[in-house]
């Protein structure tokens, strides 16, 4: 409709500094805070009663208990993130354990990958992915958050990490993966957000290109 | 979730939400900091309570901001209203409740959201939890259901649970009273920091006990929407839940300041 953007006049804008601004994806704003967002209760699991899942399309499944997930080895990750609602953190600091790590000690089991994958959460919540964008070295099941334990509002005890798209694709209170054939939309994705979520493509609704 | 084989592929390629023209027809001052706009967008769709626009700015260098605002009104195919609260050092709130007037434009795009929704086929009884500006999905919910035939109505009784700073903070003071003349209305109210004189609301934050004494029997199953600070979300979320009420019911929105 309005192709020709209308110039709001007086309106300056508060410009992220000096070589700041090319990490802000277009329509997003740097936030120094980290605000919340969920859809729902925030849901608080005992670690003695947490466990991570690795399911492949045919039922073959590992499981990892909390401690055996702590046992593997632990990766600092500095990212951006981009939240839908429009802010953009820069250089996030988290600990966690890669998704390949995950990945490659359940294919020793037999635990097949496949093209798409559905994260799940306690509280019912789910996303989809393509597993490409879960693969090399791109998503994490994170449980550190700058130098201390992932808070629950924010996702703890672990959530996926997946940086480098919006960040409703990195489930908070993650608690497995479930490997898929097809690509079967998740929460947010069936209530009106994009599939991918590519901030810099700026994928936020159904219907972006 | 669901099994693969179940789930049929999804081949209808949906629209993309496009940015629309939207001019100002009035501005309603709600309060020192709050103003509503109401807004002629040609076109426009039609939306269910609890979604939001995205509001866009643009400077005459190009650059562009974008916000998310409820949508204040009750689904209507021309006008549609937001209602903003000013935050002093804000890059986009000022500039919406300040510079802009009747005949100006601004470059919206929506409805968005289908989670944080009230259409009156879901019946009640609601249950709404409001902070401050949080109020304004909520707000879009009762005039939904004021607008509906008494006999619908009367099938969806609702509560709201409203809590501001001061009597002079009340977002939509007036007409939150008069909805309560409906007997299907039950508005309490909270002022947390000050309150006039012959006050007999709550006077203090929302509460494991104020929640108890004005929510819905869990029985009831209500339909709990909450929305302002995250504070007040996170612990009024916590709280229903633990008085008995089913997770999936309760509806969450944050977007005050955090903390
Ligand atoms: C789905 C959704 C719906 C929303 N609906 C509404 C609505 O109906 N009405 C409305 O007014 N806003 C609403 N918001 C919030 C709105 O999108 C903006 O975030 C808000 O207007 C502030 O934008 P700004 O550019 O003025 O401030 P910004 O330039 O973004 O600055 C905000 C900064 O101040 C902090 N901050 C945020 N709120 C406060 C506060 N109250 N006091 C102090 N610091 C604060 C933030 O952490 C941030 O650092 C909604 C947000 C979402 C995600």
């Amino acid at each position: 409709m309005a192709d020709e953007p209308i110039i709001s006049r007086g309106f300056r804008g508060r410009r992220a500094a000096a070589g700041r601004q090319s990490r802000i994806p277009p329509g997003q704003y740097e936030e120094r805070d980290f605000p919340v967002l969920s859809a729902g209760p925030t849901p608080h699991t005992p670690l003695s009663k947490w466990d991570f899942t690795l399911r492949a399309v045919d039922g073959a499944t590992m499981k990892w208990t909390w401690d055996e997930l702590q046992a593997l080895p632990h990766e600092n990750i500095t990212r951006d993130i981009h939240c839908v609602t429009k802010w953009t953190k820069l250089d996030t600091v988290w600990e966690g354990i890669s998704v390949d790590t995950l990945v490659g000690a359940a294919a020793a089991r037999g635990v097949q990958t496949a093209p798409f994958i559905v994260a799940y959460s306690d509280g019912g919540y789910t996303t989809n992915l393509p597993f490409d964008d879960l693969a090399g070295g791109k998503a994490w099941i994170a449980f550190g958050y700058d130098g201390k334990p992932l808070h629950p509002e924010h996702g703890g005890p672990a959530r996926l990490l997946v940086p480098h798209l919006y960040f409703w694709k990195s489930a908070k209170w993650v608690r497995g993966i479930q490997f898929t054939a097809h690509n079967e939309p998740g929460f947010w994705e069936v209530n009106g957000y994009h599939d991918r979520g590519d901030p810099w493509r700026e994928q936020r609704y159904t219907g972006d290109p | 979730m669901t099994d693969g084989s179940d789930v049929a592929p999804s081949v209808v390629r949906p629209r993309r939400i496009e940015w629309r023209a939207a001019t100002i027809t009035d501005v309603i001052r709600e309060t020192a900091h709050a103003k509503t706009l109401v807004m002629d967008v040609p076109n426009w769709p039609g939306h269910t309570a609890g979604q939001h626009v995205d509001v866009r700015l643009t400077a005459e260098d190009g650059y562009q901001a974008q916000r998310s605002y409820s949508i204040a009104s009750a689904p209507s195919r021309s006008t549609l209203a937001i209602t903003i609260e000013r935050l002093d050092d804000g890059e986009v709130s000022p500039y919406l409740t300040d510079a802009l007037g009747v005949g100006d434009r601004v470059e919206l795009r929506g409805p968005i959201g289908g989670y944080f929704v009230w259409e009156p086929s879901m019946g009640g009884p609601l249950f709404l939890v409001g902070g401050g500006s949080g109020i304004v999905p909520l707000m879009a919910m009762l005039r939904t259901r004021a607008a509906l035939p008494a006999p619908i109505r009367g099938s969806a009784p609702a509560t709201l649970l409203y809590s501001s700073r001061a009597w002079d903070d009340v977002i939509y003071r007036d007409e939150v009273i008069t909805l309560a003349e409906d007997p299907g209305v039950n508005v309490v109210q909270t002022l947390t920091r000050s309150q006039p004189s012959g006050w007999t609301g709550f006077t203090r934050r929302i509460d494991a006990d104020m929640l108890a004494e004005v929510a819905p029997a869990p029985s009831l199953r209500p339909h709990i929407y909450i929305c302002g600070p995250t504070a007040l979300v996170e612990t009024a979320a916590q709280m229903l839940v633990e008085l008995g009420h089913e997770p999936a019911r309760v509806k969450t929105e944050r977007f005050g300041p955090t903390g």
